[in-house]
């Protein structure tokens, strides 16, 4: 023991060491920015105009213009709308759907419906717009489908903005719930589901009274992580829609984006960014709370 | 009542074999233009076959010099985020320290915030230090957006290496430094690979970053100048699009498959499953 003390040295300090260059990116590029968040939205800074060569302190008028601002109002239903259809609803379901008829199945079948979701995940985000954009157009693929149903052509992206990225978000990101949920439901007790097959429980009843149950905290889990990864979408919306048509799929990061870099209005532009960053740090200490009273 | 009991049986493939179509047929599109010489926005099977858009892309120095950014960001960021998270997932594995828990919360905490929210003040502290336009302050900034799920992941691959292999080391007289490097990196070699892909992969399909922090042309990444190809021929080159998408999806198909069999150990390390 006291050799290894020796080699350890103080086990304080050596953390520290360790851990130095960790928290100096840490802190120059996430904390550093964070505290900026706070400071500037309190800031008329701006990149063009009288305000850029000087920025000044003024108060909560960002915050009184952004609550008066109607386009505040439309992207956070938007956002609203986008989270809990995609992340809440959406992703879970399918990822749980596909998660829960795949138990048991035969490995090439399994293993050839589970790469098929998640080539969804693996293509990078830009080029999950591309196909979509292409799919959805008016000679796209879902039109030519639909065609044979003698339906006339829809153009998707326009006529029905908000329902589209969220079915593209979907697609894009079920393969995480899908993985989540055959983690969670592979640790189900065999004996359990037996012995309520025993009692004579119907398959619906097993999974609404004996699986669900179980996983549910896996379940809440996956809800709230996959909801914060949906908080920060960002390339899927600004390259299938720009937001539009209008404000019709602008949800948060695209506000953001356009009244900071497309306006140059920084403070502003800030201002928001710091009602998305509070949003993300609630939904944040949700999940480390979930971890913990479950560990 | 037998049929009735068929139908339960087939229906799971049913609904699994719609879903799995659903989720391939829009890739189909990609496959398909990148080899046709008159591609549109539709699918169709290419009548006049060719591999044009392809050579034609390949050849292309623009491109291949915003490929050659695109790894130079992943590959550089991926990298040091793999050493700067070893070092600091060590202590936080091995030591014990009075706060250790609230240390690894934190930790976890930050994995959480969307890195989207902090972009502009990113901007603007890059804009200070005249860091912008600088492909190596946006490599750093990669590294350390991915950071505290990087040092997560670590510490939970270096848990499962036995200490007791270590202290080996240890008496026969290796300091803690080598003991890392000559008994837990080699250990650990399916949590860095783990790591090193998941940075990597993420880093290289990032669009947002490098869309905001890098503004000259001939500094940008694949993941923006794919973006911007389509802006100004997205009309024409259809075929050509989808082959540069296909071009810059290959990568990441080849680290999935390369790391398949440690990303499912990452999985279940990865502690949100475990909820």
């Amino acid at each position: 023991m006291a050799k290894h003390k020796s080699i350890n040295g103080n086990p304080y300090l050596r953390a520290l060491i360790f851990g130095s260059p960790a928290i100096v990116l840490l802190l120059l590029f996430v904390m550093g920015p964070i505290i900026m968040t706070i400071y500037f939205s309190f800031t008329n800074m701006a990149l063009t105009g009288e305000a850029a060569n000087n920025t000044q302190f003024i108060g909560f008028d960002n915050f009184t213009r952004m609550f008066n601002d109607p386009s505040f109002k439309t992207s956070i239903i938007n956002t609203l709308i986008f989270l809990i259809c995609s992340a809440v609803i959406g992703q879970q379901l399918v990822g749980f759907l596909v998660a829960f008829l795949m138990k048991k199945k035969a490995k090439p079948f399994r293993s050839t419906i589970g790469l098929l979701v998640l080539a969804g995940w693996i293509t990078p985000e830009i080029v999950v717009a591309f196909v979509w954009f292409a799919f959805l157009s008016d000679q796209g693929t879902l039109n030519t489908i639909l065609g044979f149903a003698g339906i006339e052509p829809i153009a998707w992206l326009l006529k029905f903005p908000l329902i589209s990225v969220i079915f593209v978000n979907i697609w894009h990101g079920a393969a995480f719930s899908m993985l989540m949920y055959q983690a969670a439901l592979d640790d189900v007790p065999q004996e359990v589901e037996e012995a309520a097959k025993i009692d004579g429980a119907n398959a619906w009843q097993r999974l609404w009274r004996v699986t669900l149950p179980i996983i549910k905290g896996a379940a809440v889990t996956n809800m709230v992580l996959v909801t914060l990864q949906t908080l920060g979408v960002f390339t899927l919306i600004f390259a299938l829609t720009g937001g539009g048509p209008g404000e019709k799929s602008t949800t948060l990061p695209l506000f953001m984006y356009d009244q900071a870099f497309v306006n140059y209005q920084l403070g502003y532009g800030t201002a928001i960014s710091l009602v998305l960053l509070l949003i993300g740090i609630a939904l944040s200490l949700l999940y480390i709370r979930f971890l913990k009273t479950d560990d | 009542m037998f049929s009735k009991k068929r139908l339960q049986t087939a229906l799971p493939y049913i609904i699994l074999t719609i879903i799995g179509i659903m989720f391939f047929i829009p890739l189909l599109w990609m496959l398909f233009a990148s080899f046709d010489a008159h591609a549109t926005l539709s699918i169709e099977w290419p009548e006049e076959f060719t591999l044009d858009n392809w050579t034609q892309l390949l050849t292309d120095p623009d491109i291949l010099r915003a490929f050659a950014i695109g790894v130079f960001l992943s590959l550089g960021s991926s990298l040091l985020l793999v050493f700067v998270s070893a070092l600091a997932a060590y202590p936080l594995s091995r030591y014990h320290l009075k706060h250790k828990n609230s240390i690894i919360l934190t930790i976890l905490f930050m994995s959480g915030l969307p890195m989207t929210a902090i972009m502009v003040p990113v901007y603007q502290l890059f804009v200070f230090f005249n860091l912008n336009d600088s492909l190596i302050a946006t490599m750093l900034f990669l590294s350390a957006s991915g950071l505290p799920y990087g040092i997560w992941l670590m510490k939970n691959f270096i848990d499962s290496v036995p200490v007791t292999l270590e202290e080996s080391a240890w008496i026969d007289g290796a300091s803690v430094l080598v003991g890392l490097r000559k008994v837990i990196a080699p250990l650990m070699k399916p949590g860095i690979f783990t790591v090193l892909i998941f940075t990597f992969t993420n880093s290289w399909g990032n669009f947002f970053v490098p869309f905001i922090l890098i503004q000259s042309v001939e500094k940008l990444p694949a993941s923006v100048t794919i973006f911007q190809f389509f802006g100004q021929h997205g009309m024409v080159f259809y075929g050509q699009l989808a082959a540069f998408s296909f071009v810059y999806t290959i990568p990441v198909i080849i680290l999935y498959f390369m790391g398949q069999k440690y990303m499912s150990q990452g999985f279940s390390l990865g502690g949100a499953s475990k909820g």
